[in-house]
């Protein structure tokens, strides 16, 4: 009985263990390429402002420049050091939705369409949460 | 303090949270919010921007060295995930509207709980149960790797792990923390999941649950970028080099400490939230 269980149910398992080394994988690559970018924008950051005075004892919110993906892209090419780890921090935010995004593929391969709609569903809570504007 | 020495000591409080958070399992968020507001006097909503941050570092950093083993379920994960956003999109706007004083004591409160759930002894649960109907539809049963080859488990409790993901997720909005205690109660106690599936799925779904309200707080302004650079290097660098040590070290004694160290935290957030001095 014991053999009948692991016949059945290898072929399955081992689909989706595959996706999740990729998964995996693609986590990681996120995540060093988001730290790089940040590292890069910090380094730029502590060079021109390192010796300026720090104060985050009361909240006024980061300058609209800092906010939107559209802004943020747009300081980017301007070389301003925040926009550049904004960027970073971005980058790092997407790459749990890019797993999600991939995780909706890879369900739809195994033709299991529950679990298709059940990705989109946080697929669709996570780009609200990314786009929606204040 | 200029914005140099500012920047490198948080970066290396962030690398001590980090190693410790993940040597000990407990993760580095729940000390980096406590560490910015009471020892750099940094507002507190900027700390929990910052803090998301770096748990979503964390969680995808190493949830490909969790997969290689195979322990975690893609298909709990997700479905839980359904609650874990919708929770976290809710705490992160519960935490535009309530003041510093009530995310502080929550927050303190939340701490000693954590303290408290390390430290209790857990039990296998007994492999031979029944899985509920909801869950052979949701197709949540798996197996998992043990030492006798793959053992299939089974799956009950999904209404109740179901609502405790959406507390865990609005815990996470409102406080920047990837809550891994509260969805390891959730899946090994309500949901009856291995413990090791447990430890290994919430790995997995704190990323996305913090990126679902890490988007919020980076739309409203309460992403700094000074603040989140250094703890997100900080902490990611710290709990790589925890998580290489993490078989040679004796954890059992720095557990405790560690342990120690978040129950003061939790009575000095609340004292400081409950006399307004934050």
């Amino acid at each position: 009985m014991n053999d009948e269980i692991v016949t059945t149910a290898q072929p399955k398992s081992w689909d989706d263990q595959r996706i999740e080394v990729i998964i995996g994988t693609l986590l990681r690559t996120g995540v060093i390429l988001a730290a790089a970018v940040v590292l890069f924008g910090g380094a730029l950051y502590l060079v021109r402002h390192g010796h300026e005075i720090a104060n985050y004892s009361t909240f006024h919110g980061e300058p609209e420049s800092l906010k939107s993906a559209k802004d943020i892209v747009h300081g980017v090419f301007g070389m301003s050091a925040r926009a550049i780890i904004q960027l970073g921090l971005l980058l790092l935010i997407a790459t749990p939705v890019a797993r999600v995004a991939f995780s909706a593929v890879a369900f739809a391969i195994e033709h299991d369409y529950m679990y298709v709609v059940i990705t989109l569903i946080v697929l669709a809570i996570l780009s609200y949460s990314l786009f929606a504007s204040s | 303090m200029n914005i140099l020495e500012f920047t490198g000591l948080i970066a290396l409080g962030s690398l001590l949270a980090g190693f410790l958070g993940a040597l000990t399992g407990l993760g580095g968020g729940v000390v980096v919010v406590p560490m910015l507001t009471l020892l750099f006097h940094v507002d507190i909503r900027y700390a929990i921007g910052a803090s998301l941050v770096s748990v979503i570092a964390t969680s995808s950093g190493a949830a490909a060295a969790y997969v290689r083993e195979g322990y975690s379920n893609i298909r709990i994960g997700m479905f839980l995930e359904t609650a874990t956003t919708v929770g976290a999109v809710t705490g992160a706007a519960i935490a535009m509207h309530v003041s510093d004083s009530a995310i502080a004591i929550v927050f303190g409160l939340v701490l000693l709980y954590s303290a408290y759930l390390s430290s209790r002894h857990r039990e296998e649960h007994d492999p031979n149960r029944q899985s509920s109907k909801l869950a052979e539809k949701l197709k949540l049963n798996g197996t998992c790797p043990t030492p006798q080859g793959k053992q299939p488990y089974a799956v009950t409790g999904v209404p109740a792990g179901y609502s405790l993901m959406f507390g865990a997720g609005v815990l996470s909005g409102l406080l920047g923390i990837g809550s891994g205690a509260v969805k390891v109660l959730a899946m090994d106690q309500a949901m009856k999941i291995p413990f090791k599936v447990s430890t290994t799925t919430s790995n997995f779904m704190i990323g996305v649950t913090a990126a679902a309200s890490a988007g919020l707080y980076l739309n409203r302004g309460y992403v700094a970028p000074g603040i989140a650079m250094p703890v997100m290097l900080g902490v990611l660098a710290g709990s790589m080099i925890g998580a290489r040590m993490l078989v040679k070290a004796k954890v059992k004694a720095l557990r405790y400490l560690f342990a120690v160290v978040i129950v003061v935290l939790g009575f000095e957030m609340i004292f400081n939230g409950a006399t307004g001095r934050l």
